[in-house]
């Protein structure tokens, strides 16, 4: 797997809420983007896929780009759409069945916590009507019970979050470009006990697409190139706790974020201690606390120690979301996965701007988790 | 008279307490509310329906402070009032995600005892019906 496939090609379109133009025009600028940065046409790619939640097939964007014939498989994971599709993309090269490759991912939601539709996740209508289908209360829940276990100091919430938006100030994509100290965080108002608003994401736009080459044709087609090392995505097991989940076993057992991390280290041959700096899904500030461990880039109860001595900034041992993460840049579904990609990219090129970290990395690591119990990570090197 | 269950599959009245019907597995012993028709853990179809404890200690907790989008949610108040939401641990059997009678951040702690009641909330269609809820146990009750 290490250095089979690699990543010729990273677009990205600022993401927020559309006003002056329409998510699928966000998604076809995100791949041209993409193909000129790879410095190859749309009619050179032998294999797409991509997803969205709200915004519509992927594969009608061929209507845009040009009817080459492509095979273009559409992705619905939820917020594991982007690594899922990736991971798609990486199997169809190492397969054999294409050399170049395409994989997009866009967004579009409305303002407010999403609309769930219990039906279509196989619970009851009651489980709705009495207010119990809210994402933002699965976080809640999962960060006070996480907080309690581990005797987590409750400002660590306002740490991470007001890291998330001193990096997406220096982010020109990221939605939220101001930065928010402690204290400002602090006033938000409550929202979900123990989080306040400016601790949760917010539903957004955005769109962002890779090129993806056979691993040997890298070297020929740019002097940098970005290997996947590992991708992996895992669903459930028994005792997770999960999203809108209306009960859960006595018996716990691990997320799948501990199932995926693992599989994906394994893949690569690469160890935690060697990840160098980390996209971490923090639809919330507290899910960046958990999945600091849940993903084994540390141990649980050892974020307050991390965070206190500055580790995961971006100047840190451990930088973490250093693109402002969902925090600063909003969560479009479709897209956030590939954003993780195209920060930890940039990260590798050593083209990440004012943001960039002090030294040049070699190991980056991304993870997603999305509803209803699944997650995605990825290892990129060079 | 009591209100009908919101939904018959997931509580009935017995002996006119409210009572929560989870699902266990012959083959594994894994209790799942509400009832399916397989066992989540095993994949097995032997699984029959069972009642489930009136007692449990809170496992998590927080409080709903802004109106869920609406649908689903069914509006019970105008305006919104913050609500209650937790996970009660039922002793051997399963963690169940329930509504809180209690709104006041400070009279929850993990760990607490906590026993069965219901609410009456308005349905879908405009009727009122009876959903389960968990208490506080208050102490020297039972």
């Amino acid at each position: 797997m290490p250095n089979e496939v690699a990543i010729i090609g990273i677009g990205c379109t600022p993401f927020g809420r559309y006003q002056d133009t329409t998510v699928r025009r966000e998604a076809v600028r995100a791949i041209q983007r993409a193909l000129a940065d790879a410095q190859v046409s749309w009619a050179d790619i032998e294999y797409a896929v991509g997803g969205s939640m709200s915004g519509g097939s992927a594969d009608t964007l061929v209507a845009e780009l040009g009817f080459t014939g492509v095979p273009f498989l559409n992705v619905f994971n939820g917020c594991a759409t982007g690594s899922s599709s990736l991971s798609a993309a990486v199997h169809a090269i190492t397969s054999g069945a294409a050399e170049l490759a395409l994989v997009v991912g866009f967004d579009s939601h409305p303002r407010g916590a999403f609309a769930i539709q219990p039906e279509q996740l196989g619970l009851g209508q009651w489980y709705g009507s009495t207010g119990l289908a809210v994402t933002a209360q699965f976080f809640a829940l999962k960060i006070q019970r996480y907080l309690h276990e581990h005797a987590l100091p409750t400002r660590l919430l306002s740490s991470v979050a007001a890291k998330a938006f001193r990096n997406g100030a220096q982010n020109p994509n990221a939605w939220r470009r101001k930065p928010l100290s402690e204290a400002d965080i602090d006033r938000s108002p409550m929202l979900s006990d123990p989080l306040r608003q400016y601790m949760l994401c917010s539903p957004g736009d955005g769109a962002c697409a890779l090129v993806l080459c056979a691993g040997e044709r890298a070297k020929s087609l740019r002097p940098d190139p970005v290997y996947i090392a590992a991708t992996a995505v895992r669903t459930r097991r028994p005792g997770s706790f999960e999203v809108l989940s209306p009960s859960l076993s006595i018996d716990r057992g691990n997320s799948p974020s501990v199932d995926a991390a693992r599989a994906a280290f394994e893949q690569a041959g690469i160890g935690p201690h060697e990840v160098e700096l980390a996209q971490l899904q923090d639809t919330d500030a507290g899910a960046e606390l958990i999945h600091l461990a849940e993903t084994g880039l540390c141990a649980h109860g050892e974020q307050t120690e991390l965070i206190e001595r500055g580790a995961t900034e971006i100047e840190g041992a451990l930088p973490v979301n250093t693109d402002g993460g969902c925090l600063a840049n909003g969560e479009p579904i479709g897209a956030s996965g590939l954003r993780q990609i195209h920060e930890n990219v940039l990260q590798l090129r050593g083209t990440a701007g004012v943001r960039q970290l002090p030294v040049r990395p070699l190991v980056a690591f991304s993870h997603v988790y999305g509803a209803p119990g699944l997650s995605g990570c990825t290892i990129l090197t060079r | 008279m009591t209100v009908e269950p919101i939904d018959p599959h997931i509580m009935e009245w017995h002996e006119g307490r409210p009572r929560l019907l989870g699902c266990r597995c012959r083959t594994c012993a894994e209790t799942n509310f509400p009832a399916q028709d397989s066992c989540r853990r095993c994949g097995g179809a032997e699984v029959a329906v069972v009642p489930l404890a009136e007692h449990g200690t809170l496992w998590s907790w927080t409080i709903q402070r802004f109106a869920p989008p609406s649908p689903p949610y069914v509006p019970q108040a105008e305006p919104f009032e913050p609500f209650g939401i937790g996970y009660v641990e039922l002793p051997g059997e399963v963690i169940v995600e329930t509504l809180l009678t209690e709104a006041d951040a400070t009279a929850l702690r993990i760990g607490m005892p906590m026993r069965l009641t219901v609410l009456e909330v308005p349905t879908h269609c405009g009727a009122q019906a009876a959903t389960f809820a968990f208490a506080p146990v208050i102490e020297g009750e039972r």
